[in-house]
């Protein structure tokens, strides 16, 4: 059967991986590289690696670093950040990207995605949402609504409409990122998680607020998504310990999730 | 010496990366010149099989890559589109295939997510040299919308379920492909590189 996916997430800033709180405060963590060869090593499902200041910064991917880390890591690997054409996301393929992940250019031009789905095939194309709590209300019916620019800017946009067009443009994959639980510890949201996955036929992606084996495990059943992405809990300098994927696999396995099994040696 | 072949929409670099950390000498190939003297075929894909086999074709690809397979017995490996161009016709656009293998590419019934993204279980269904010191059954990482529904049961060499049951590898004579991305599949996915680059395209 099909299993559930562990992804790890970077937030990189020149070539190195940094950590955030709701968005803010990006407190450095290691290079980019060291530490996706250390997460392959240790059996991680997927990586997914962000250049979060390429958009602010209206500059083009660090392609060196996504070359670099794509050296060290034979499990998928998806590159956001600063994508704004086919021509750049075919850059990032070429450069050992398996997918390309969009978010706040989606929202400005969502041909981006029909485009990119056309060229290189929906598996392709990742599309990931800020999703933060407003409250049902005119325009956002389901209560969350959609982010771009770090979270900064608010769009109008109600999350479930969002990632709906999203599938009909050719987004293969979908993350719910919240923007609420963003490096709290807390748990994935859990209601918008699940609301998405009703929503679309495409696989779901929860993200933001995994702290333990307890909240990963919500995710996958509760929240109805088909894989996790956590941060904080494998590498974040703001836990008092953090976990290893063996150990993270070995309890999400006893409470009954389906992971690919940790291969001893 | 193995040849990957480079086309616009395949993940060529990312087979490229494995065999490199397996220290095994390759190229990507993308001149017709290149091909008709290789030695060990990869034909790596994502997207659509139409889309691909016209890219190939567009390249002059195509009849050296035929010529190589078919007539020289060269060992080749298809990875995920690069196993359902094999066959004879896919749903897919409707479209015909290289027609090596006999069977149809079909699509996954829509009860369930499409595509099927993860890593999934791989029965092995008889021994072969490419499968070699691999476990019976592991896990591989898969990413498709389509799957193989090969006319010949011996062309199957291991088998999978997502809401079907389906042919994850196929293998005949020279010709050896699998659905999953076997440079994307971690440990076991790279074993299974290592056994083709030692492979002698008999089985």
């Amino acid at each position: 059967m099909l299993t559930k996916r562990l992804i790890a997430c970077f937030d990189v800033i020149d070539g190195r991986v940094t950590k955030a709180q709701q968005f803010q405060d990006n407190i450095d963590v290691a290079s980019a590289e060291d530490l996706a060869a250390r997460l392959y090593d240790d059996q991680i499902d997927e990586i997914v690696f962000y250049d979060i200041t390429a958009s602010a910064e209206k500059r083009k991917i660090d392609l060196e670093t996504v070359r670099r880390v794509a050296g060290h890591v034979f499990v998928p690997f998806t590159v956001g950040g600063g994508i704004r054409s086919v021509e750049d996301m075919f850059e990032v393929l070429k450069a050992g990207a398996e997918k390309i992940s969009v978010d706040s250019m989606a929202v400005r031009n969502p041909e981006i995605i029909r485009d990119g789905a056309q060229a290189f095939g929906r598996q392709c194309i990742v599309l990931s949402t800020q999703v933060k709590r407003v409250g049902a209300r005119a325009g956002i019916p389901s209560g969350y609504e959609v982010f771009i620019d770090g979270a900064r800017a608010p769009t109008g946009l109600d999350a479930i409409e969002w990632v709906r067009r999203g599938e009909e443009l050719g987004a293969g994959e979908i993350v719910v990122n919240s923007i609420d639980r963003d490096g709290t510890a807390s748990g994935y949201d859990l209601e918008i998680t699940r609301a998405v996955a009703d929503a679309v036929n495409v696989p779901v992606i929860a993200s933001g607020g995994a702290g333990g084996v307890d909240h990963i495990a919500a995710g996958l059943t509760d929240g109805g998504a088909q894989a996790a992405i956590i941060s904080s809990i494998l590498y974040s300098p703001r836990f008092d310990r953090n976990l290893g994927v063996r150990e993270l696999k070995a309890g999400l396995a006893a409470v009954g999730v389906p992971l690919r099994p940790y291969l001893e040696n | 010496m193995i040849d990957v072949v480079d086309y616009r929409a395949g993940n060529s670099p990312s087979v490229i990366y494995a065999f490199e950390r397996l220290e095994i000498p390759c190229r990507l190939v993308a001149k017709p010149e290149e091909i008709a003297d290789s030695e060990r075929l990869v034909l790596p894909g994502v997207g659509a099989a139409a889309a691909t086999l016209d890219s190939l074709r567009e390249s002059d690809l195509l009849d050296p890559l035929t010529r190589r397979v078919r007539h020289d017995r060269v060992p080749f490996l298809g990875i995920c589109i690069g196993l359902q161009v094999l066959f004879e016709h896919s749903e897919e656009g409707d479209t015909p295939g290289l027609a090596w293998l006999p069977g149809r590419v079909r699509r996954f019934p829509d009860d369930q997510r499409v595509p099927q993204i993860g890593w999934n279980a791989v029965q092995f269904t008889r021994s072969h040299p490419v499968v070699a010191r691999l476990p019976e059954a592991g896990h591989y990482y898969f990413v498709n919308s389509y799957y193989a529904d090969p006319g010949e049961a011996a062309d199957t060499l291991g088998r999978t379920e997502y809401g079907v049951e389906f042919a994850s590898v196929v293998a005949r004579a020279n010709v050896v492909a699998t659905q999953f991305h076997a440079e994307k599949s971690g440990v076991l996915g790279l074993r299974l590189l290592e056994n083709f680059a030692a492979w002698d395209g008999r089985c």
